[in-house]
């Protein structure tokens, strides 16, 4: 591959017809720092995290209201949720669309995977009922904004987002010390106390990485420390807009903890906010994050020189994001000419649409692809988002789904593009021998659309 | 009824009297005629649906592909219809079917792509035409009748141009899946990690003949959607239906023959569909260009040249076969490998397309194809 090949497939999602090789590749990568826009229109069309979370506390109040109200509460309570049900999945594949319609336009491409690397590294889940009309939301609101901002910035607002509080149980956790805690205690109701979950998994995954070094104390210190966190109209007694963040004092566990050897005596809010703020910067989360960066941009099993280069620049500027994402780009490895991935079902599809010359793509039609070929958008079943290494996708019926969608995904686009043309435009020099010839012999125009998206140099990158 | 000379010379005068009309309305009177083209993507071999069993080198050079013809009944001294063409077969008894023999576009190299632009856009090579002879059919036809749709998802290059065309596909088009799926296994036979997963993919996936996949059903779907199209009275007059699959470099008797079982079982389902007006209907079956005489290596043949063609109908003066037959001889072939073209398949389908819808020849022919010159037009195929 070509660095121009490279910049628009490797870091990219792919060219779009009348793409033109840009003179410096590693320029028009960083130039697009400069041109990221946050909010495209298509984006800030879609409910926000105030409405969406608004809508599902309204949900939550009306079902605690129906199952007071009722000694029956069955029926009235099925009808609220098969509400929110329709309700946020609507929401959500309305969000899906603008992901994909945002992606398949989009001439800062670099900057777009970015975001989705960020929306999988801090995955939520749409199987659970809360995330559904929240997940878009979440990308939208938590990760867009920041993704040229510095890591503790994102961390702060991925943390904070509603979707992350209730789809990892931080929103109920109650500190046993606390006010809520103390009367829960003494009433002798149903128990309510800590949640280890978000804590431990802002450990594992968010930041320093399993096994880096913490234990089981620091995961209960760290949960004790974000009791209060918690989604306003939901979690129980805290003030601020339904849906949305609020720091809940009276479920807050008193005192100071101790994490990963150091103090924090801060009170509240601010507790948690000091251990983020020191996770963020932590040599193990920038090795964590470098590794995983490594993985995705350039090969399933990173090369070493290349995991240091940008853990360095990850420390020496704690946790710029624009710097770590340069340093990945300086990196001579970054720019080997074969290509080592295997593209995801997500960067397939929206490399498709974009070489087809496609502008805008209906979001049930393209919701639907992606759970076809395996990955469902915002809804990975873990909290550690899809795997980035190719085993888990390139598969023979993974394959064999794709080369389905190829051939539907052409039969939509105009009969009038040349595969042969078109796959010199989006491949120039870097298309093998035998995949032209197999272009050229195929039986109809469409037909060798549909191999040019199955070609091996179409599926990696 | 009236004469369709009454209509021609109607509409000369008429159009003289307009001097350049850009549409040229020869036919006043509203029409219930009814045409459908049917293409074949990637050259069908002629001489495996329509076989000239009594040349007498037929059999020497079809090898394997002449078993097919062994016990089937001729339609003439020379011609035999491929055993899966039973609906075909009957509309021949019936006087309902004609076919052209060792027929071809003015194209004469051997791409696909390139002799399927030169087929649809009626230009005299490829790429020189923009827009559709389907289309400009389109704007020599009186207004009311000038609709026209593509039983398609996208609108295909012979019915593109300036006057607009709908397009409709449902989910369930035939498609040519097992075709791609073989061409896919070539794609990635360099390639190891590809070449390994796909064989794990279809080593439990049988690869049948496209149309047939699935016994033709699919193409009896596709045949009864364009019926219900093409059938109201203010539906389309005009419908253009793409089939694919016929690409048979390996293994061809067993592909080809379940093609041709699923094109029988559309034009099955199409005149089913169509009733009484079957009565006022032509379809046309054509491809790119034909196949190479002599069966290859892998039981297929390679791309070649002259090929045949098909009009259907209760319109169509049916009940014979138009060959000026080449022969089969290794001196009477076409660059020693391909049944040598007699017979142009523009003045075919400019002489069908005039008669049926009684427009004047001279100017249908010159409208449609163009770069054609004067070519002697084919007459006389359909019923008076």
């Amino acid at each position: 591959m070509t660095p121009t090949v490279i910049a628009w497939n490797r870091f990219g999602l792919g060219a779009r017809p009348g793409a033109v090789a840009p003179a410096d590749a590693k320029r028009w990568l960083i130039d697009q720092f400069d041109r990221y826009e946050a909010r495209p229109p298509v984006i800030a069309a879609q409910a926000t995290t105030a409405q969406a979370g608004a809508a599902f506390a309204e949900y939550r109040a009306e079902r605690r209201a129906a199952r007071r109200m009722a000694t029956d509460a069955g029926p009235l309570d099925r009808s609220a949720r098969m509400a929110m049900r329709v309700d946020g999945r609507d929401r959500y594949r309305d969000a899906i669309g603008a992901r994909a319609n945002a992606a398949i336009v989009s001439d800062t491409p670099f900057a777009e995977r970015l975001v989705h690397f960020w929306a999988n590294h801090f995955a939520v889940s749409a199987e659970k009922l809360a995330v559904v009309g929240l997940a878009g939301a979440f990308e939208f609101d938590a990760i867009r904004p920041h993704v040229l901002g510095s890591f503790g910035a994102m961390l702060g607002a991925v943390e904070r987002h509603p979707a992350m509080l209730l789809y990892l149980d931080q929103a109920q956790s109650v500190g046993p010390g606390s006010r809520v805690g103390q009367r829960v205690a003494a009433g002798g109701k149903r128990k309510r106390g800590i949640n280890e979950n978000l804590a431990r998994e802002i450990l594992e995954l968010h930041t320093l990485g399993v096994g880096s070094g913490y234990d089981q104390s620091d995961v209960t210190e760290f949960a004790r420390a974000l009791t209060g966190w918690t989604v306003a109209g939901i979690g129980g007694r805290a003030n601020g807009d339904p849906g949305g963040f609020a720091f809940a004092p009276a479920m807050h566990e008193p005192g100071a903890r101790t994490i990963l050897g150091a103090r924090y005596a801060q009170d509240g809010e601010a507790q948690a906010d000091a251990v983020l703020a020191a996770l963020a910067v932590h040599p193990a989360t920038a090795r964590h994050v470098a590794t995983k960066l490594a993985r995705h941009f350039v090969a399933d099993t990173p090369p070493p020189a290349l995991v240091t280069r940008i853990e360095q620049a990850f420390l020496e500027s704690n946790g710029d994001l624009p710097t770590i994402y340069r340093a990945l780009i300086d990196a001579p490895e970054a720019w080997a000419p074969m290509p080592a991935k295997f593209k995801t079902p997500w960067e397939w599809s929206i490399s498709a649409m974009r070489g087809l010359g496609l502008r805008e793509i209906a979001a049930q039609q393209f919701a639907g692809l992606q759970q076809q070929l395996g990955q469902p958008v915002w809804r990975p079943g873990a909290p550690a988002g899809y795997d980035d290494i190719a085993g888990r996708w390139a598969a023979p019926d993974a394959l064999v789904r794709r080369v389905e969608a190829a051939e539907r995904l052409v039969s939509r686009a105009p009969s009038t593009i040349d595969a042969r043309e078109r796959s010199q435009a989006l491949f120039a020099d870097s298309l093998s021998a035998a995949t032209q010839q197999q272009l050229a012999r195929a039986e109809s125009a469409q037909q060798a659309l549909a191999l040019m998206l199955v070609s091996p140099e179409f599926l990696r990158r | 009824m009236l004469d369709r000379r009454t209509f021609v010379t109607t509409g000369a005068a008429a159009a003289l009297s307009m001097g350049f009309a850009p549409r040229m309305s020869f036919a006043s009177a509203a029409t219930t005629k009814r045409f459908v083209f049917i293409i074949q993507r990637g050259a069908a071999d002629g001489l495996g649906t329509l076989a000239p069993v009594g040349d007498p080198a037929f059999a020497g050079a079809r090898g394997v592909l002449a078993q097919d013809f062994a016990d089937a009944p001729r339609l003439d001294a020379m011609f035999a219809l491929h055993p899966n063409l039973a609906t075909v077969s009957g509309l021949y008894k019936g006087g309902e079917a004609l076919f052209a023999h060792a027929v071809a576009s003015p194209y004469r190299d051997r791409s696909h792509f390139d002799g399927q632009n030169v087929l649809e856009s009626g230009g005299a090579a490829a790429y020189r035409i923009k827009d559709g002879w389907m289309n400009r059919l389109l704007g020599v036809l009186p207004r009311d009748q000038a609709r026209a749709i593509a039983v398609a998802a996208t609108v295909p290059l012979a019915l593109r141009g300036s006057i607009d065309v709908a397009s409709y596909a449902p989910s369930a088009l035939p498609d040519a899946s097992d075709d791609l799926l073989a061409r896919v296994a070539t794609l990635y036979a360099q390639d190891e990690q590809l070449h390994a997963i796909w064989q794990q993919a279809t080593a439990t996936r049988a690869l049948t003949g496209d149309m047939a996949a699935d016994d033709g059903r699919n193409a009896a779907a596709t045949g009864a959607l364009a019926a219900r199209l093409i059938a109201p009275d203010n539906g389309a007059r005009i419908a253009m239906i793409e089939t694919g699959g016929w690409d048979t470099h390996a293994g061809q008797r067993g592909r080809l023959g379940a093609q041709l079982k699923g094109l029988d079982a559309m034009v099955g389902a199409l005149k089913q569909g169509l009733g009484p007006l079957w009565a006022e209907t032509m379809v046309l079956v054509a491809t790119e260009f034909g196949r190479t005489v002599k069966v290859n290596g892998t039981q297929g043949t390679d791309h070649g040249t002259a090929s045949a063609a098909m009009l259907l109908g209760g319109a169509v003066k049916g009940g014979r076969v138009i060959a000026d037959w080449p022969g089969l001889g290794e001196a009477a072939l076409y660059e020693g490998r391909d049944l040598n073209p007699t017979l142009g398949l523009d003045a075919f389908i400019a002489g069908a397309v005039a008669e049926h819808f009684a427009i004047d020849p001279v100017r249908t022919a010159s409208a449609l194809f163009p770069q054609s010159g004067k070519v002697a037009r084919v007459e006389g195929l359909v019923r008076v």
